[in-house]
């Protein structure tokens, strides 16, 4: 859809300056919560013994997803070459369907609404919906 | 004809029973207009949409997120036929208020967020969640369902 303006991206800055302590927390929640409200979402991890939304294989992968969007920050200003590995790891072998990317990116939104529900304000929930659009549509770049 | 768990629907009424729908819809239609502001097309009416501190402080636009909210208190307590409770509403919104029935996810989500916000995670758990979104996303279906 629309770039980030330097206004979004102070926002986003800001905001996740003080979100990404909890980025592990804000990971295992919005995973278990995305697999518990979207249960078509555990087809892409049938390879685990436990898919419940509360197992360790759920905590752990919304870890290592959260950190790597937590580390998005730090490539705002080129989200397409900076996530140029994970794309093709998302294109060529997770070969994850891009709808997910929000519906997953929705429940990072809640979770964060939750454990700040001063600071999420209007502003910063577009900012940060914009924000996980574009990495959502760089982690989609090498699909096809 | 959708199914409930007894779950579901205890999930819904506390839900529901903790909801402010004045309060909380006046915040989830703030929200959606400014969060997603090509939604501002269908209140030219309300006046000044300029700034996200006019819409913040409209009151036409507080009123009319109340009346939405309200409005769910129909479905909580039809929860077997949220499609026919609003079969009307559904014409009214297609024939006359030409809305994009898209919009109505949009506010649902704006809805989830802000109930996210207020109930924290010790009440708004995954489950719930799940059961919220899930009577949500009948009440949109419903809405778009007599579009043609």
């Amino acid at each position: 859809m629309t770039s980030l303006t330097p206004r979004d991206k102070d926002t986003i800055k800001a905001f996740m300056a003080k979100a990404s302590v909890y980025a592990e927390e804000i990971g295992k929640d919005a995973l278990c919560r995305m697999i518990a409200v979207y249960p078509q979402t555990k087809t892409y991890f049938s390879h685990w013994k436990d898919v419940s939304p509360t197992s360790g294989h759920v905590k752990k992968h919304g870890i290592t997803i959260m950190n790597a969007v937590a580390d998005a920050v730090s490539k705002l200003d080129d989200l397409k070459g900076g996530l140029l590995s994970l794309s093709e790891l998302h294109a060529f072998t997770l070969r994850v369907d891009p709808a997910n990317f929000k519906i997953l990116s929705h429940n990072i939104l809640v979770v964060m609404a939750i454990l700040f529900p001063e600071e999420f304000t209007p502003e910063v929930h577009v900012s940060m919906d914009k924000f996980l659009a574009a990495v959502a549509l760089s982690l989609a770049e090498k699909y096809r | 004809m959708v199914e409930w768990t007894d779950k579901e629907r205890q999930a819904i009424k506390k839900v529901w029973d903790k909801i402010d729908a004045n309060k909380d819809g006046a915040e989830a239609l703030i929200r959606v207009l400014i969060v997603f502001p090509w939604t501002k097309r269908y209140f030219k009416e309300f006046g000044d949409l300029s700034t996200n501190a006019a819409i913040a402080a409209n009151a036409k636009v507080s009123a009319h997120g109340a009346r939405v909210l309200n409005e769910l208190d129909k479905a909580v307590n039809n929860l077997d036929d949220i499609k026919n409770t609003y079969s009307k509403l559904s014409v009214i919104h297609s024939e006359r208020l030409h809305v994009d029935p898209d919009n109505f996810r949009l506010l649902a989500e704006c809805i989830t967020v802000v109930v996210g916000a207020k109930f924290g995670a010790s009440v708004f758990t995954p489950d719930i969640q799940e059961a919220w979104q899930k009577f949500l996303s009948v009440v949109v279906s419903a809405l778009g369902r007599q579009y043609h």
